[in-house]
């Protein structure tokens, strides 16, 4: 049975991206601040802290999920995905290239969120419509595009990676 | 933001859970989804010394069908609802795509829904309409409780501290009845929770006679309401219009909402009538349409 004492912290093992690391947490600490400040990873925003607006969203054994409202010591042995992951040797995820040429971030706060969220979709579903798109980004809050790009974003890196394979 | 210190335990079976509550009594928390324990212990409204994270209990991870009740362990959560429509019980789906965003579906469990007995849960309205019960277990006994008897008030049921949500358990109709249903949900952004929530499951018979009806509202009590009253001028009728309308008033007469910065009382009570209204009259046009096609 995994246990502690309060405040002492447990080694927590995770496979971030691919790649196996292990960090002291307190059962306290949220995954959100445990990737960025303890993995250093700090592609994964947080906007309000409050489980409302999907800026800290990262996948979780594939599912987006928010990640200031889980424990890191939850994530522990499991696999963990973040905007980081996206991009292939310098190269920008179909996704990321199709947000760039769509306008679809302009101060880029919600945009890790909103290229995790729409990657498990694009994953998930061989054929996305914009209501698929809208309903999925439903949880991931954007104040500065008015979302029309994103969704149009979404939906041409969908029909470039059926054309590119 | 971050919570208190507290101690972490995921124990992988029962008798761990039971061993810790044994030792801890009610210092000591159940964490599922966490999709509310979390933020509430963020903000510091609650400060558990122990936290129990029971998502490791796999046997709670299951659907299973028997003796004409769907058995929903604790931990499935919203999303398996969200994700798949089971004819006989389409209420749970069409309700599963109202609650919170598609990220809180992700972790939230139907379980811990209940438990946590918001007075503006949908799971709450939609599983009173069900005429679902819960199974409670602790290290001495095992109970079933209709939920009808389950909400005690506002954030408050009738579990007690050492005790666990096992299984929620909603009775099946039979195999060839008709089942229409809908989940209404009145809210001031996508996400948000309910102003006003509405949950309709009715069986009909190959005449179009009412056989069971369930009518659950979300967020005009101090807990979820089932409008028995309503339900029970239905039973054993046919979904006339005039029908119809007097079981949406008398729905909104059972409904007991307050007034605050969502809407007026008169506002909420209204939305009830209309929500049954346009629930009842959308399964019987579902009736009518699958009578005109196997016809
Ligand atoms: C932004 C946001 C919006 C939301 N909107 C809605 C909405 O529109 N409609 C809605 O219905 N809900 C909404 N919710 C709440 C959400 O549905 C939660 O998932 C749900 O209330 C709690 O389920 P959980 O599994 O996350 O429970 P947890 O947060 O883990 O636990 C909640 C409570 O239940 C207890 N508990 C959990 N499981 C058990 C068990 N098996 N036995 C005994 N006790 C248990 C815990 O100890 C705790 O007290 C929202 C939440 C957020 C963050
Ligand atoms: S930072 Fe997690 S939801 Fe806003
Ligand atoms: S680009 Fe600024 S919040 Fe979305």
């Amino acid at each position: 049975m995994e246990q502690t004492v309060a405040n002492d912290r447990i080694m927590v093992h995770v496979t971030i991206n691919g790649e196996s690391r292990q960090a002291l947490a307190e059962p306290r600490t949220l995954l959100a601040y445990f990737i960025r400040d303890t993995l250093g990873l700090t592609g994964t925003h947080v906007g309000c802290d409050t489980t409302s607006c999907g800026a800290c969203t990262v996948l979780l054994d594939g599912i987006p999920v928010k990640s200031c409202t889980i424990l890191a010591v939850q994530a522990a042995g499991h696999e963990i995905e973040t905007v980081e992951g996206l991009e292939h040797n310098g190269q920008l995820h179909p996704l990321q290239q199709a947000f760039w040429d769509n306008h679809g971030l302009q101060c880029g706060f919600c945009t890790p969120g909103m290229l995790m969220t729409t990657t498990a979709l694009l994953r998930s579903q061989d054929d996305v419509n914009d209501d698929d798109v809208r309903r999925a980004i439903s949880g991931n809050l954007c104040r500065c595009t008015g979302y029309v790009n994103i969704v149009k974003a979404v939906l041409e890196a969908k029909s470039r990676m059926r054309e590119g394979g | 933001m971050f919570p208190n210190p507290f101690q972490y335990y995921a124990p992988q079976s029962l008798d761990e859970i039971f061993q810790i509550l044994d030792k801890y009594g009610d210092e000591a928390k159940i964490l599922a989804g966490g999709q509310s324990l979390l933020p509430m212990m963020k903000l510091r409204l609650a400060a558990p010394s122990v936290l129990i994270d029971v998502n490791g209990i796999s046997q709670w991870a299951n659907v299973n069908a028997q003796d004409q009740s769907l058995q929903i362990g604790a931990l499935m959560r919203h999303r398996d609802w969200e994700h798949a429509l089971d004819s006989r019980v389409p209420l749970l789906h069409s309700t599963a795509v109202h609650i919170a965003d598609p990220l809180v579906r992700n972790r939230g469990t139907m379980a811990g829904s209940l438990a946590h007995a918001d007075p503006a849960a949908d799971w709450g309205a939609a599983l009173l309409a069900l005429k679902a019960s819960v199974a409670i277990q602790s290290a001495h006994r095992l109970r079933e409780v209709p939920l009808r008897e389950f909400f005690v008030d506002t954030f408050t049921t009738v579990l007690e501290p050492q005790e666990l949500l096992t299984e929620i358990r909603i009775p099946l109709p039979q195999n060839d009845a008709f089942v229409g249903a809908r989940y209404f949900k009145l809210e001031r952004k996508v996400g948000d929770f309910a102003v006003v929530g509405v949950a309709v499951t009715v069986v009909l018979n190959p005449e179009g006679v009412v056989t069971d009806a369930g009518i659950g509202l979300a967020a005009v009590g101090a807990t979820p309401l089932a409008a028995v009253n309503a339900e029970s001028l239905l039973r054993g009728q046919r979904l006339t219009l005039d029908l119809v309308q007097e079981a949406a008033s008398e729905a909104a007469k059972e409904s007991d909402p307050i007034t605050d910065r969502r809407g007026s009382e008169d506002y909420k009570r209204a939305m009830v009538n209309v929500f049954v209204k346009r629930g009842l009259t959308a399964v019987h046009k579902d009736w009518q349409l699958q009578m005109d096609i196997s016809a």
